[in-house]
């Protein structure tokens, strides 16, 4: 059979190339060239070549240092955010009724944290936090623990992962709610037929039917906990010193603090590829690890 | 094992304090003999599942009490239970391997390693799975998976009974013959109790030594496959069981005696005591009506089609404006659409309100 060739049809594709260009294409390219070239005032160039990219994975240097710290912020924050939310998650989704007017009453409630804007959470526990006006803060250091998330390292870091455990742990138990109420009810006849206890039936039924949505919500949780900014820079503004500064908030202080365009697009490419690269490790790893035995994660 | 014992057990969905009559379970007393190969028969919604699940305690009932062998297990939990019970769908543990799954209601009972493996060996031997113990039970096809699912009710020795909810209906019909010829070879090797739901009557027939049929949360009859066919104790059973069902008509019985479309039929009892006031019919199967050419003493039909089933033909033909169903015998074929019916006396029964009337010899 031969192929018919028009190449008129090119012209009906024009339209999404178009749309792509404009929203992806062009600005990544700007960010490429940005990265190859070492800006000055006056909309001076100079070429640079993968200079940026040398120094930045060189930790000696300033830029490779600031990078390599934000780094494992970033990594440590997403690992703790993924160890509490996902069980919590999974917790909440158990616990809650399967039929009856209290199932829309606790999905209203959980949605309640997820439709809040970004900044206006951060807003609410940077004010909630305060040793002096705040609820929590307020408490805390009335009942003798010695909370002050400006001062203090560890009151910050605990402020900011409370924070996230509180607006996001909803989704993680939205998405399980979905996965357990599409089991059968055979399924759990069944389990009672087979005698199995209560963890039996969450470790064979409940937790490999829920496999599906447990992946989805890691990869969104880790995606979004990965790429944090709004938050904590509302709370903490990356303090006390740089404890808080992830790199989104790095990023944004080498470009629009410094101006430093060359650094930050060479950054910025290279904290795409981290996320890009990480979530295909998590994809893979959880489908295979589907198909073997339950998921493993954290 | 054990003798099941139902003592005016009946279920509502909607809580005890509606009508009896609205009930999806109505009272009913009856035991299930230890050893017993039983179909559960009815047509979807007569409430074969509810009387299963209250067996197994997947419900608990409403009123009534349910003993195994004398003991009263009325509200004990299904897992406190000795029974197993198949679903009509396959449902199938997805982490685990075949030979895992068959294992599991054993493990969960804290039998010992070695009493596993070798009940786990001697099912999948029945049930011809052995060279998938090791595979995932996931990537089999649903024929494979429902074979699990059977396989998992049949790996416990102990239990009291095992039931099973229309277990065949995702089967092919080529295997489900297979299975069901299996699973009535599994009862006489296991010396099982088993009662199996099916809206099937050939599946029922086939299967069980005691078929019970239910219409409309009420069992009806409890008999062997014969004594539905030739002695149905309900106007239901004579219906649902055979193909085509029994003629039902409207009749005048006095006696020996029984008068259709004015037409005078003799029966081989004699009915004197009927109920007053009671809506009387005359039931008889197609299979003891045989077609002749019209003559007297027969009851003039006019024949609308006839039916080759191959080794037997059926006549539809109708009497005034009642449809009836009758043998035609080899190599009679009617002159004309009017017929009479030659009726086998010792095969016509008497109905009052739907029940079967004994008549005196």
């Amino acid at each position: 059979m031969e192929k018919t060739i028009n190449n008129k049809a090119w012209f009906l594709v024009l339209p999404v190339f178009l749309l792509v260009a404009f929203s992806a294409i062009i600005p990544l390219m700007t960010v490429v060239n940005y990265s190859l070239q070492d800006t000055f005032g006056n909309n001076q160039f100079f070429w640079n070549g993968v200079g940026w990219f040398k120094e930045l994975l060189d930790p000696s240097t300033d830029l490779g240092g600031r990078f390599l710290a934000s780094l494992w912020r970033n990594l440590i924050f997403s690992a703790v955010i993924l160890a509490i939310e996902v069980p919590l998650g999974i917790v909440v989704a158990l616990s809650m009724p399967r039929s009856g007017w209290t199932v829309a009453l606790c999905l209203v409630v959980l949605a309640l944290p997820l439709l809040i804007p970004w900044n206006v959470v951060g807003t609410i526990w940077q004010i909630f936090g305060r040793p002096d006006i705040g609820l929590l803060g307020y408490v805390l250091n009335r009942i003798g623990i010695d909370y002050n998330y400006v001062s203090n390292e560890f009151d910050a870091w605990m402020t900011v992962i409370v924070m996230d455990v509180w607006h996001w742990t909803s989704l993680v138990a939205l998405l399980c709610y979905a996965g357990l109420k599409s089991i059968p009810d055979a399924y759990y006849q069944a389990a009672q037929i087979d005698g199995a206890s209560r963890w039996a039936v969450f470790t064979a039924i409940q937790l490999p039917k829920m496999h599906r949505v447990l992946l989805i919500a890691v990869l969104l949780r880790f995606m979004d906990s990965f790429m944090i900014y709004t938050e904590p820079f509302v709370v903490t503004g990356g303090g006390p010193g740089n404890s808080t500064t992830f790199i989104s908030i790095e990023l944004v202080k080498i470009a629009l603090g410094q101006f430093d365009l060359g650094k930050a697009a060479a950054l910025s490419l290279v904290y795409n590829l981290i996320i890009l690269i990480v979530c295909w490790v998590f994809y893979t790893i959880m489908t295979n690890a589907g198909a073997e035995r339950r998921p493993a994660k954290k | 094992m054990a003798r099941i014992d139902l003592v005016d057990l009946a279920h509502s969905y909607g809580g005890n304090g509606t009508d009896v009559e609205s009930y999806a379970l109505k009272p009913v007393t009856m035991t299930w003999r230890q050893g017993g190969a039983y179909a559960l028969l009815g047509p979807s919604g007569c409430g074969k599942t509810t009387l299963l699940n209250l067996i197994s305690g997947i419900l608990t009932p409403s009123r009534g009490k349910i003993l195994f062998d004398g003991q009263d297990i009325t509200h004990l939990t299904t897992q406190k239970r000795n029974i197993a019970q198949v679903f009509q769908f396959p449902v199938i543990y997805d982490t685990m391997t075949v030979g895992q799954n068959l294992a599991f209601p054993l493990k969960n009972r804290g039998v010992p390693r070695s009493e596993i493996d070798k009940r786990v060996a001697e099912i999948a031997r029945l049930l011809d799975l052995t060279q998938d113990l090791d595979r995932k039970a996931t990537r089999l096809t649903a024929d494979a998976k429902q074979k699990i699912s059977l396989g998992r009710g049949l790996v416990r020795s102990d239990v009291a009974a095992v039931l099973f909810d229309e277990p065949l209906t995702v089967i092919d019909p080529e295997l489900k013959w297979q299975l069901r010829s299996k699973l009535k070879a599994l009862h006489r090797e296991l010396d099982l109790t088993m009662i199996y739901v099916t809206h099937d009557q050939t599946e029922a027939l086939t299967f069980a030594d005691t078929v019970v049929v239910m219409h409309d949360g009420r069992v009806v009859q409890s008999g062997a496959p014969a004594d539905l066919f030739e002695k149905p104790a309900h106007t239901f059973v004579g219906y649902f069981i055979g193909s085509p069902g029994m003629n039902i008509m409207a009749a005048e019985v006095r006696g020996r005696e029984a008068r259709i479309d004015g037409h005078t039929l003799s029966l081989s009892r004699s009915y004197d005591a009927l109920p007053s006031g009671a809506r009387i019919e005359i039931g008889v199967r197609p299979e003891f009506v045989d077609v002749a050419e019209p003559g007297p003493g027969l009851l003039a039909a006019n024949v609308e089609r006839i039916d080759d089933l191959g080794r037997i033909r059926f006549a539809r033909v109708r009497v005034g404006d009642v449809k009836f169903a009758a043998r035609v015998p080899a190599g009679f074929a009617p002159s004309g659409s009017s017929v009479g019916l030659k009726f086998d006396p010792s095969h016509v029964h008497v109905y009052a309100d739907s029940h079967l009337v004994e008549g005196a010899a």
